[in-house]
């Protein structure tokens, strides 16, 4: 009976967040462009490659087609199909763009969090390794490391997450500080709660929306570096990246040959794509605060009762119930 | 035996300088189980500094110089921290000044509030876990469907409410309220009280009431303990403190309450404002604000004397048979001559910090320098 009743209230309460989230994304039309480009890559990238088949092997067409219906983007100078090849080339650049940004989010957050939380010997520690990677060019070091590393896919995901998470564990640990110092910390270390536990569930829900934000940046980056490594020769050679379609147009001078079908694609896949993650990064912040999701429902909800009159206004934001809960925490504060 | 038995607590903070500041200067008292003892004072007069130790929960910077504090026959404060954040929150919680910020913004209060029986009883499994919370909500009046919430969704009252729910979230013996209505207004006030005083009764609970409110602490705690200056001036049982106050701080702390019924006058205040715990008052720490100041009560710190059940004092101007003597009985200090004529003849009581005072309490100490007044 009473498990019934509990179970009712979860059920709303779950899909309320799913559709808080969804009413965020479509009430910002930057972040639902950057949903919808996205969207359409991770689908390329997906399932692309089963309705294109495999890439061609070398010498299958003949070089340096120009873009037709049998091949929409030309062929490059081995003969290969680019238009297969870019497809395939999503997956695996949103691949590394992905994997890479996790593990720094990893490093970077756990890092950060642990700093800014534990403070004193670890703080120093942990931030002088984070500056030793912070002050290296990215650039270089992820030359070196892949050089040294080998060229795969493992590595070049290793050294982008090698090379990006620095900045991460920054500005996480900068706002620890902060949110170390909140009251809602003293209760819970009140309560029993270990350190890792408060790093866990009291620092970590209040850093996710920077962590986030940051992430997508990362990933943006990420995928820029995996096409600036690619083109340079050192990403993977058993794969095709757009990076990589890049580096081989420069190298048949693509440009002075004026094949454009086979580098505008790829770059503009890429520019497509860091983009889409930075659109969608400014909406994390508002998804995952509550406070912030709040005002902006009261705005968003088409059914709402002033929506003309107090969409994308300063009026919406003063939404009644806004000024009651900021004006209780600046009389506790 | 006492639940909670706190004897000689010295707490000390290091300040920038790297002095020592005794914020809370040899205290001792005792709490019952189910019984509820008001902690009262100005601000600034150490009793949230004895809470947070009670509970280790000082900054960095503070730690307990020495005496202890006992739980159940148990040494609190000699158990180290892993065994004491083991015990934490299932023998004493803490409900916080300021509710607002003592809940995590980003999560639901449900969560929040299952979060300590999470800790402290692992193997709880999570349907127990949130029947418990519907419990407590219920029980501090909160409807259960509400702990999908956000803190930014309650109002004042009810997030007091909720952290009300969430000291009680491991059945704990005592609960220490730290100004737990501070910001609320008078009718929430009167409703969280009416609250905490029903969960002592059901439950059985021992509470700490932490409050500058006397009134509160009349109508709520059995008995009060007066704190000043990190020091006890008087403890005793809220009638006998109301009827019979000794210490002149006592008088003058009841005096400040507005009575509602009688004339419409403000309240007489006690002039000047409690030294700074890093400039220490010789003698009494209360003198140079006191009407009843004598010279030994620059040189002596008088000592903790009891009169009859539980009603100890400490002050000089107490007799032996246990009577605060009049002003006029007392061969008083300058400064205190003219605040008693100021408060006999209704006249405005000059501030405790004007040149002239100092000036005329100048000659009686012997170091001005440690006179609060002076340095600050």
């Amino acid at each position: 009976m009473t498990g019934v009743t509990a179970a009712a209230p979860g059920r709303r309460g779950r899909r309320h967040a799913w559709y808080d989230s969804w009413a965020v994304i479509r009430g910002n039309r930057q972040s639902l462009l950057g949903v919808v480009i996205l969207t359409a890559f991770v689908l390329i990238a997906v399932l692309g490659p089963f309705l294109v088949g495999p890439i061609d092997k070398a010498a299958a067409n003949k070089p340096l087609l120009s873009p037709s219906l049998a091949h929409l983007f030309g062929t490059d100078r081995s003969g290969r199909d680019l238009f297969v090849t870019n497809i395939w080339a999503t997956r695996i650049s949103l691949l590394v763009g992905l994997v890479a940004s996790l593990l720094s989010m990893i490093i970077g957050a756990g890092i950060g969090i642990s700093a800014g939380y534990l403070g004193g010997r670890w703080d120093a520690w942990l931030m002088r390794f984070t500056d030793f990677f912070y002050v290296l060019p990215t650039l270089v070091l992820a030359l070196v490391l892949a050089a040294v590393l080998g060229p795969s896919l493992t590595n070049v995901i290793i050294v982008i997450a090698i090379t990006a998470w620095p900045a991460t564990a920054r500005v996480i640990r900068s706002q620890t500080l902060t949110i170390r110092e909140r009251m809602f910390v003293d209760r819970a270390r009140a309560t029993g709660a270990s350190s890792l536990r408060i790093m866990r569930r009291q620092v970590l829900p209040n850093v996710f929306g920077l962590v986030l934000a940051n992430t997508t940046l990362t990933i943006a980056e990420a995928i820029f570096l995996e096409t600036t490594l690619s083109f340079l020769g050192v990403g993977p050679k058993d794969s095709y990246s757009w990076g990589r379609i890049l580096d081989e147009s420069f190298a048949a001078g693509a440009l002075t040959l004026g094949k454009w079908a086979w580098f505008v694609p790829p770059g503009v896949a890429v520019v497509l794509v860091v983009l889409a993650f930075t659109l969608i990064g400014a909406a994390f912040d508002e998804i995952l605060d509550p406070r912030l999701r709040r005002r902006k429902r009261g705005a968003a909800d088409p059914g709402g009762p002033d929506v003309t009159a107090a969409g994308g206004s300063l009026l919406s934001i003063e939404s009644p119930s806004v000024p009651t809960s900021e004006s209780f925490d600046r009389r506790g504060g | 035996m006492a639940l909670l038995e706190v004897r000689d607590l010295v707490v000390e903070f290091t300040m920038g300088d790297g002095r020592p500041a005794r914020a809370v200067d040899g205290i001792s008292f005792d709490v019952d189980a189910g019984e509820a003892v008001g902690l009262v004072g100005e601000s600034g007069c150490g009793k949230t500094t004895t809470a947070l130790a009670i509970t280790r929960l000082l900054p960095d910077n503070g730690r307990i110089a020495s005496g202890s504090i006992w739980f159940d026959g148990e040494e609190l404060s000699a158990l180290d921290p892993d065994a004491f954040r083991r015990r934490r929150w299932t023998d004493v919680s803490i409900i916080f000044q300021g509710a607002m910020n003592a809940l995590n913004p980003v999560r639901r209060v449900g969560d929040q509030v299952a979060e300590p029986m999470r800790i402290h009883e692992p193997t709880l499994t999570q349907a127990a876990a949130l029947a418990r919370v519907a419990d407590l909500f219920e029980m501090v009046g909160i409807s259960p469907e509400r702990r999908r919430e956000y803190p930014h969704q309650f109002s004042g009252g009810m997030r007091q409410r909720v952290m009300i729910a969430m000291a009680l979230a491991c059945r704990p013996r005592l609960v220490i309220g730290d100004e737990p209505t501070t910001a609320l207004d008078v009718m929430v006030q009167a409703q969280i009280l009416e609250l905490m005083e029903r969960l002592r009764r059901d439950l059985g609970l021992a509470i700490i009431l932490i409050t500058h409110d006397l009134s509160v602490v009349a109508e709520t705690c059995d008995r009060a303990v007066v704190m000043y200056a990190g020091q006890l001036a008087e403890t005793g049982s809220v009638s006998q403190l109301h009827d019979r106050p000794l210490h002149p701080y006592s008088v003058r702390l009841l005096g400040s309450v507005p009575d509602i019924r009688g004339a419409r006058i403000l309240p007489e205040g006690i002039p000047g404002q409690p030294p700074s715990p890093d400039a220490p008052v010789p003698g009494c720490r209360f003198h140079p604000r006191c009407d009843h100041a004598m010279s030994m009560c620059v040189t002596d710190a008088p000592g903790e004397r009891a009169f009859g059940a539980g009603h100890r004092v400490a002050c000089h101007a107490v007799t032996d048979e246990g009577r605060l003597r009049r002003p006029s009985e007392l061969p008083l200090l300058p400064s205190a001559a003219l605040m008693a004529t100021a408060a006999a003849t209704g006249a405005d009581v000059p501030p405790a910090d004007t040149p002239v005072l100092a000036a005329a309490a100048d000659p009686l100490d012997d170091d001005a320098d440690r006179d609060p007044r002076v340095t600050r």
